[in-house]
């Protein structure tokens, strides 16, 4: 007897398929059938909700929607569809925030060149890999010049920027300040130097042990203590600057372990050959550690920018803050579902898209060293 | 000479390293002293006194839910000492459940119908990419728009769900109560010591017992004869409908509900998964082994799998401990009364104390990660490999 090698799916090996995964004993059988029944129930009732009995925007074609009376099958929520009006009519401050509605296109440009300053990071095998990095280098500046303004750009104060604008900006800029910091902090924790050893240990795990919204309480409440009377930097910075420290403590320590899984042969390796610590570090540690280190830091990743959403406890509008703040809105109110929905969504899509990514780095690291 | 000095500071690495800590601790000490004197002059100018007085003035605020007596006239020491309680209340309950949650969706996902393994993957991908924030906010909203009172879910006759939380009945424990729960705690160590005896018999002897039936029949019934001997001294108070609301029984708050779904579905993701890569790092070969010596298919999960498995699962599993209890800060969002909503947040608002504040807070957080990492290390150490190392 030959097994059925056929890359196509024939009828005769679906049948197959299905003895083995889904009715291979009595057990088996009646766990399939409990699982189509939750599956039909929860189906039909999410799609019934989401799709076929949801209010969408042409349904209201020609009219200009003010309120929730437009939803007209939605007056009882939870009994009849979803209302996505709430969502197109607030489309523009859940991905911009109160931004002015003529300069979004300024926040638009910076979407839209945000994958190319990412893709030279992500993928190490890409033609012209130089170039783009080159741009993830100056991307920063020129990002901050378009969305805040300057010369030649009206200026647009950071408390009207929300939505997705500041769940990006947090995350993205947040990453990008932790990276260098976690790295110093990583190496001093296994530095031979007792006190900056010290100041390292005392700093990593001081983060670590604290929820990230007692950092934020502080940065809002302490910084401005700290600080001259000049000096106030405004809420978005504060937020950034507990973000930051917040994720560089994690990121450290996934650091930490690519660089205790290097053996101690190639440092010494190294030093045979007369490099000095900066030299070993730069040049024979960090590219082996940080390639190890990979997945455990895009973990950190995820973590921190689902921990973004935190900032609309201390009255920032990310996008679930915006999301909350067009349920507060009376004339919208009860259609908490749709808005949950939708940020869920967008959430998801992301920290999907990065956990995805992770999980190809495992598998093409494992190639790599086999 | 001069020259060689210099020479001595950049290429000698001790004399190196001594030069980059004194320049280290030279910035962090003028750092701080810029710092303390610019917080101070800051702190004058609003007129801000510092210190620990204000723990013993009147709080002036009620807070919800109290494990103890609490009132608006009790002091913020007291308020504080709420909050804590309500933050671990929380803590060990979410770590309970989601402890629970996480093994089964783990040992799901190992189940061999495709469609179950299927479904807990699409649970685990959910709820793990999505905010917990937005989780806990969102189970809130559900459980506030439950039925009124008046239209309550009834569960087993006893238990009333509604809008306002869930009402179940309250036990009222009499004199005599208290010899009950004493045999229970006897029976619970008598029990661990008899395992040990009628194991240390099993060794020499090759006889097998059943312990664990033995075991359980003891805790089961010896405080059940007591609880009748002793005049049946446990009455529960169930809760009556009166007017617009239930009277008697105890109520579980939705903030406390909402808290709990979030923490423990948004955790038991991350469990499952540590419990699964545990399940499946065990070797195929263990399991063939001990197939081959002629154990039975539940001595080889109890005997053979679990105990390898649990040493990859406790180190991530502490960490999930931790950051479930770190998370449980974030009832301030929908107004469930624990350490930062209470103490951090309205104590601060009145006092203005913000430094003393924060830094009691955040103590307190790294006292409570410390205590656990503590205790789960101490297990971990009892599980991990014993001997060859």
């Amino acid at each position: 007897m030959t097994p059925n090698t056929s890359p196509y799916l024939s009828p005769n090996k679906m049948l197959n398929w299905s003895k083995k995964n889904l009715f291979s004993s009595w057990v088996n059988t009646i766990m399939t059938v409990i699982a189509l029944i939750f599956l039909y129930e929860v189906g039909t009732f999410f799609l019934n909700w989401a799709i076929f009995k949801a209010d969408f925007i042409n349904n209201f074609r020609g009219e200009t929607i003010t309120d929730r009376t437009f939803c007209s099958k939605n007056i009882e929520v939870g009994q009849h569809g979803a209302c996505w009006a709430i969502i197109f009519v607030r489309f523009h401050q859940f991905m911009y925030g109160f931004y002015p509605v003529e300069e979004a296109w300024r926040v638009n440009l910076v979407y839209a060149f945000l994958p190319f300053a990412l893709i030279g990071v992500l993928f190490d095998k890409l033609p012209l890999r130089r170039v783009f990095l080159y741009f993830t280098f100056a991307f920063p500046f020129i990002a901050y010049f378009m969305l805040y303004g300057g010369p030649g750009l009206s200026v647009v104060a950071t408390n009207k920027w929300g939505g997705l604008l500041v769940t990006l900006f947090l995350g993205v800029t947040g990453i990008a300040l932790a990276f260098p910091l976690s790295i110093l902090l990583a190496l001093g924790r296994r530095s031979n130097m007792p006190i900056v050893k010290s100041i390292c240990v005392v700093f990593i795990e001081f983060i670590r042990g604290v929820p990230l919204i007692t950092l934020l309480f502080t940065a809002n409440v302490m910084l401005p203590l700290f600080l001259p009377e000049g000096v106030k930097p405004d809420n978005l910075l504060r937020a950034l600057v507990a973000v930051t420290l917040f994720q560089s403590a994690y990121m450290a320590e996934a650091i930490r372990g690519g660089l205790q899984a290097i053996p101690k042969g190639q440092i010494e390796a190294a030093q045979s050959l007369g490099l000095n610590y900066w030299q070993t570090t730069r040049k024979i540690i960090l590219p082996q550690a940080l390639k190890i280190a990979i997945p455990p830091i895009v973990n950190t990743c995820i973590g921190l920018f689902k921990d973004t959403s935190l900032v609309l406890i201390i009255g920032l509008f990310d996008l679930l803050g915006i999301g909350r703040a067009a349920l507060s809105d009376i004339t919208w109110t009860k259609l908490y579902y749709e808005v949950y929905v939708f940020v869920s969504l967008i959430f998801f899509i992301f920290c999907f898209g990065m956990s995805r990514y992770s999980l190809y780095l495992e598998k093409k690291l494992k190639t790599d060293n086999s | 000479m001069e020259q060689n000095f210099i020479r001595k500071l950049i290429f000698d690495e001790k004399t190196r390293a001594l030069l980059i800590q004194t320049l280290v601790i030279g910035i962090f000490a003028v750092l701080i002293y810029l710092v303390t004197k610019q917080t101070a002059y800051n702190l004058e100018k609003r007129g801000i006194g510092t210190g620990f007085e204000f723990l013993n003035i009147a709080a002036g605020y009620d807070i919800s839910i109290s494990l103890i007596p609490y009132d608006s006239n009790d002091t913020h020491l007291r308020a504080y000492f709420v909050g804590l309680l309500n933050t671990l209340m929380i803590a060990v309950c979410g770590c309970f459940l989601a402890t629970i949650m996480g093994f089964l969706v783990g040992i799901i996902r190992l189940s061999s119908n495709w469609l179950f393994r299927n479904i807990a993957y699409v649970y685990v991908e959910f709820t793990r990419n999505v905010p917990v924030l937005l989780q806990i906010i969102l189970y809130y909203t559900i459980l506030l728009h439950l039925p009124k009172v008046k239209q309550s879910i009834i569960i087993f006759d006893s238990f009333y769900l509604s809008n306002r939380g869930l009402f179940s009945p309250a036990p009222i424990f009499k004199d005599g109560f208290s010899v009950v729960i004493g045999s229970l705690i006897v029976m619970i160590i008598f029990t661990f010591f008899l395992k040990k005896f009628l194991k240390k018999k099993q060794e020499l002897t090759g006889k097998q017992y059943p312990i664990f039936l033995i075991n359980s029949a003891l805790i089961i019934f010896i405080p059940i004869i007591f609880y009748y001997l002793m005049g049946m001294p446990l009455e529960f108070d169930h809760p009556v409908m009166k007017g617009f609301n239930f009277k008697g029984g105890m109520v579980i708050r939705p903030e406390f509900l909402g808290m709990l779904f979030g923490l423990s579905i948004y955790t038991a993701a991350f469990i499952s998964e540590t419990v699964r890569s545990g399940i499946i790092s065990v070797s195929k070969c263990q399991r063939e082994a001990a197939q081959a010596i002629g154990l039975k298919a539940n001595f080889i999960m109890r005997l053979i799998i679990i105990p390898q498995a649990l040493r990859v699962i406790i180190p991530p599993l502490t960490s999930q401990y931790l950051n479930l209890t770190k998370n449980s800060s974030l009832g301030i969002a929908i107004g469930y009364a624990d350490l930062v909503h209470g103490f951090g947040g309205i104590s601060l608002n009145q006092t203005g104390k913000a430094i003393e504040i924060m830094l009691i807070v955040m103590s307190t957080y790294l006292t409570i990660s410390l205590t656990i990492s503590f205790f789960m290390n101490l297990y971990n150490k009892a599980v991990q490999f014993k001997g060859n190392i």
